[in-house]
């Protein structure tokens, strides 16, 4: 006798917490058959504030962890990554995608994950000066994440795009709320049990499944949320961000790469998601260049 | 105007305020881009005169030497109408009974230095005769050094005890403590030795002996005016300025008194809360006082050397 | 003889007595033309409109100088013209000639330093002290830091291919006239773009006596063009469909109109806004030092500063200590004629900026905040502010939240650490923030939770052109100067 197979339930997350969606809605994306894939959340505009407090709030403790400690979470996250690699090339597969090419997704997406994790704690060396000021003060510039980020995932890629995204902006300290594909949601939530499992602060990452039509203002007019990453690849809703976003002068990044590529990988990615600090102190000059030392 | 209060809440001088020498530097460039013209530099100039403790401390000095000095002291540049005095004359201990007679009545006051100046490596007692011997002989002022090496070392209750025992020993006399800030290497320390002068009983804080460089720094000066501007709010207690050492041009002594007039206000304006130590910076004085009388730059060579 | 009249404060005097004598900077080496006209395509033009506008001396009231009033039509044959120069021209030059035209553009400008800084005083009531030896020499080494960058692109970001964006829209504003439009056009020429600058209403002469220097350099024709005009000027510019970027100093309220309309356009875009920034001064802080500090902070430039200190921050425990001594010093301050070497604060940069402080020191009156003014005479004429102090301050005071823009500071005592470090933080603005203290590890713990672009830690209000400047939220986005400020005026491919 055959066995009844356990289905998944894909609920949303938030604050390292599976809640459901607060609105109860459900969507039902369909595969290239037309048959349903599963009931996913219809996040609403409260699931997104949510998030976004959860976010701010562990905006403080991510980004004060040593860069060492988070390069090592982003490299636990690749090991718990490769430890369900099955489950999301089944997920991949199930959304539409051959067997080597899923295969392909996951590979690409765990490397990737072990690139960002490297760069932790050696960007700010890349990216940072000391500037040779022409007074007798010492002056450097450092980079400092820029807050709480919104990510629109890229709608092609189900893993690979959204693995792309969050992970150059939370390997520069930033925590986020991400709007997963909205067809192709399901290694979204997978993805979020990774974290979920793998050292990373609660918050840090926060993933909404739902429609970009409904979501998109709550991203741009968000007035906690510092900047916003559109990779949705819809012009209108790409401009709709752009164009609202100077209600707090939100930093807007449009990506329209579909991130399968080598140079989809960067530090540059990192270093959008950074503001620029520079700090001036005096340097007392007892003895001065006169002396022999 | 001498002074004989003591505090009865000494402060802990290991927290004397800190000073940031970058923005000393700042601030004493500010003053120096105070442009003095005109009426203002004329009267300026006289002001500096008349704070200007004229002297000499030199082992070659002779009783003819000071003499010569105490008639220059009364006749800066006679060809010129409208001259002040200079404040005082400063001299050796031994020097003070021919000072004295030499400047008669004319009004100014004979300093003179003592307690093992310049190096002040003697013993207390030695200190204590030393200034004695000044006041007996007449001396208006005293010019004491502060031990050194006993401050840097930490002993800051050595150097109060000190100081306050040579203010005893001055009886009538003011006191002035010097520092010699070139040895003390830091505004930190600099700071920290005013403060435990004025609750010791100085009269004056001075930089410098002369005989160690840098001295009278404007960033020197200009920490020891703050050091004396937060005394006097916390004590209501007036403490005199003597930068002596290095201040040779008219235009070095002018951002002093720029220094002063911003810092103290205008009641530091005048020779019993401000003098300059200085034994070249009066002919510069007298130069340039001409030259804004006649429109001509002048030289060295109309002007008397003593 | 005393021409500053300042009453005898509680401990010390600092009226009377002993004074300085007027000491003004001579204006005879200044000619000063009746009539300014646009300067397009290597020409000084008149405007299509021919519409003129008058600039004023904000010290006299008088007026100065005839200035054209760029429109649309003006905007286009700039941008035509600078497009063209970029096809044509610039973009064919060699690196190292570029940088060469930059280095001569350096050296005129300071060989005409004087002269710059009596007009930018003249123009825009700053005074001469300042004019002569903070924004024209800042100015200065700003063409010539950005000269070297020229020929030495591809060391600034690693393993990218870098290259010019094209043409540039530049909006600049009042404040640091000349040094504004340095800032602004050095980079841009260094990464090898064209420019077309538009100079604040009020303030339109230095830019184009720099017009007349990048003449006198030979820089093709077209390579920069200087358009004087207001907002509808600045608005042609930023609308133009042949612009690729669009850099703007000034207001968040201008910033964000900017924003929005370079929304979907592709241009890319840097924004330097407004600010309501920190001092804060921890009780083992070099007192008299910080209050120097302080002064610089929030009097530089009568206030008239994006990054003033203008919310100051003082520990309870030396509290009364710092606001004493502010006060004795604000009385050594001598507001008046600009011009005067011996002027601290000069004049309000225009009437209509005058009425904006006189509003902001009546909320504060009427919000139960105290005030402190220092007790100068001001001079009759012109737009003069006593540099004035409010106590008794709330972080939820309007004076305590909103940018004045003037010689207003707003004080509040604190506590603790992390009291401040939230209230610091607790603003819209992040552009820039001040620590005194003596601990050095303090120092860096609340630099790092300052969450603003520039931090002065015992220290305040400098700028270098290596440094890079600029502001976290609503202060704007993008740096200018140093190596990070080429960025914004590359093409950096990923």
């Amino acid at each position: 006798m055959s066995r009844l197979e356990i289905l998944k339930t894909y609920k949303i997350f938030i604050g390292g917490q599976f809640p459901r969606t607060e609105s109860g809605r459900y969507y039902t994306p369909l595969d290239k058959k037309g048959q349903p894939l599963a009931n996913m959340c219809l996040s609403s505009r409260k699931d997104f504030r949510n998030a976004v407090v959860a976010a701010r709030k562990a905006f403080g403790s991510w980004s004060e962890k040593t860069a060492f400690n988070r390069g090592q979470i982003l490299y636990r996250i690749a090991e718990m990554l490769e430890g369900r690699k099955t489950q999301f090339v089944e997920e991949l597969v199930k959304q539409g995608s051959t067997e080597a090419k899923a295969k392909q997704e996951v590979e690409l997406a765990i490397d990737r994950c072990v690139y960002y994790a490297g760069w932790c704690d050696k960007y700010q060396q890349v990216f940072s000066s000391v500037n040779p000021v022409a007074s007798s003060h010492f002056n450097f510039s450092a980079l400092e994440p820029m807050g709480v980020v919104g990510i629109i995932a890229p709608q092609t890629n189900g893993l690979i795009g959204l693995v792309s995204t969050i992970l150059p902006v939370i390997a520069g300290g930033n925590t986020c709320i991400v709007l997963a594909s909205e067809n192709l949601p399901l290694c979204a939530i997978t993805f979020a049990e990774v974290l979920a499992t793998s050292d990373l602060t609660a918050g840090v990452v926060n993933i909404l499944t739902g429609t970009e039509k409904e979501l998109v203002e709550q991203f741009h007019s968000h007035m906690d949320v510092n900047a916003v990453i559109y990779a949705g690849g819809n012009k209108e809703h790409a401009l709709a961000i752009e164009t609202g976003a100077d209600c707090n002068v939100k930093r807007v990044f449009v990506y329209a790469n579909d991130f399968t590529k080598a140079t989809d990988e960067n530090p540059y990615y990192i270093t959008d998601l950074q503001e620029l600090k520079t700090t001036w102190h005096p340097i007392e000059n007892v003895g001065g260049a006169t002396s022999n030392y | 105007m001498n002074r004989n209060k003591t505090f009865k809440n000494i402060p802990d001088f290991k927290l004397s305020p800190t000073v940031d020498k970058v923005g000393v530097e700042e601030r004493v460039a500010r003053f120096q881009t105070r442009s003095i013209k005109n009426e203002s530099k004329v009267q300026g100039l006289k002001l500096v005169l008349n704070m200007i403790d004229l002297t000499t401390l030199e082992g070659k000095d002779t009783p003819g030497k000071v003499r010569q000095l105490c008639y220059k002291a009364q006749h800066l540049h006679d060809l010129q109408e409208g001259l002040p005095t200079v404040a005082a004359i400063c001299v050796y201990p031994t020097m003070v009974a021919e000072a004295k007679k030499a400047l008669g009545n004319s009004g100014i006051k004979v300093a003179s230095v003592s307690t093992a100046f310049p190096s002040g490596q003697s013993t207390m007692e030695i200190k204590l005769l030393d200034t004695k011997f000044a006041v007996d002989n007449g001396a208006d002022e005293i010019d004491m050094v502060i031990s050194r090496g006993k401050f840097l070392s930490g002993d800051y209750n050595f150097v109060f005890d000190e100081i306050a025992a040579i203010k005893e020993a001055c009886g009538k006399a003011r006191l002035k403590v010097i520092f010699e800030t070139g040895e003390l290497a830091s505004l930190d320390q600099v700071r920290r030795a005013s403060d435990i002068a004025m609750y010791a009983g100085a009269d004056f804080i001075k930089t410098s002996t002369g005989k160690i460089q840098p001295a009278a720094t404007m960033q020197v000066t200009y920490t020891m005016l703050c050091a004396i501007k937060d005394f006097y709010r916390k004590t209501g207690v007036k403490v005199g300025m003597k930068p002596a050492g290095g201040i040779s041009s008219s235009k070095l002594a002018l951002h002093n008194l720029v220094m002063v007039k911003e810092t103290l206000g205008n009641e530091w304006l005048n020779n019993e809360w401000f003098r300059f130590g200085a034994s070249s910076l009066a002919n510069d004085v007298l130069m340039q006082l001409v030259k804004q009388e006649t429109g001509h730059y002048q030289s060295a060579d109309y002007f008397s050397i003593d | 003889m005393s021409k500053h009249k300042h009453k005898k404060t509680e401990a010390f005097d600092f009226n009377g007595g002993w004074d300085y004598s007027p000491s003004p900077e001579s204006t005879g080496h200044v000619k000063l033309k009746e009539r300014y006209d646009l300067y397009i395509d290597g020409e000084f033009v008149a405007p299509n409109s021919g519409k003129y506008f008058q600039t004023t001396n904000p010290a006299t009231e008088k007026v100065l100088a005839e200035v054209a009033h760029a429109d649309e039509s003006d905007v286009d044959k700039a941008v035509k013209a600078a497009r063209k120069a970029y096809e044509n021209v610039w973009s064919k030059l060699s690196a190292k000639e570029r940088g060469k035209y930059i280095y001569r553009i350096a050296r005129l400008m300071q060989e005409k330093a004087r002269e710059l800084a009596v007009v930018e005083t003249l123009d825009a009531g700053k005074t001469i002290r300042e004019s002569r030896d903070v924004d024209v020499p800042l100015a200065c080494n700003h063409f010539f830091y950005y000269a070297g960058w020229a020929d030495k692109l591809e060391y600034a970001f690693p393993n990218r291919n870098v290259s010019a964006l094209g043409v540039t829209g530049q909006i600049i504003p009042w404040n640091f006239p000349l040094l504004m439009a340095a800032w602004k056009i050095a980079p841009a020429l260094a990464a090898g773009n064209t420019v077309v600058l538009k100079p604040a209403e009020t303030t339109p002469l230095t830019a184009m006596l720099l017009a007349e220097i990048i003449h006198e350099s030979g820089l093709p024709a077209g390579v920069v063009n200087i358009l004087t005009g207001y907002g509808d000027t600045g608005a042609a510019i930023v609308n133009h469909p042949d612009i690729n970027k669009i850099a703007f100093t000034g207001s968040t309220n201008v910033g964000k109109i900017i924003q929005k309309a370079v929304a979907g356009t592709g241009k890319k875009l840097t924004l330097e806004l407004g600010g309501k920034s920190a001092n804060i001064i921890f009780e083992d802080a070099p007192i008299d030092q910080a209050v120097e500090g302080i002064v610089n902070g929030i009097f530089f430039n009568q206030g008239h500063v994006c990054c003033a200190g203008s919310r100051l921050f003082v520990q309870e425990s030396v509290a009364d200590e710092v606001i004493q001594k502010l006060k004795d010093r604000l009385d050594t301050l001598y507001v008046g004629d600009p011009l005067d070497k011996n002027t601290d604060i000069g004049a309000i940069n225009s009437k209509e900026q005058l009425e904006t402080i006189r509003k902001y020191i009546k909320i504060g009156k009427d919000e139960g905040a105290s005030m402190y003014e220092s007790s100068c005479e001001l001079p009759k004429k012109g737009y003069f502010v006593r540099p004035t102090l409010f106590t008794d301050v709330a972080q939820s005071s309007r004076i305590a939240q909103e940018e004045i823009f003037g010689p207003v500071l707003t004080i509040q005592t604190f506590r603790t650490i992390d009291e401040v470090i939230q209230k610091a933080n607790n603003s819209p603005y992040g552009l820039a923030a001040g620590v005194w203290t003596d601990k050095g590890s303090r120092i860096f713990n609340m630099t790092s939770k300052l969450r603003a672009g520039v931090i002065w830690a015992n220290t305040y209000n400098k700028f270098d052109p290596t440094s890079p400047f600029g502001g976290y939220k609503e202060s704007g986005f993008g740096r200018e100067g140093g190596l990070q400020g080429l960025g914004a005026y590359l093409k950096i491919e990923r």
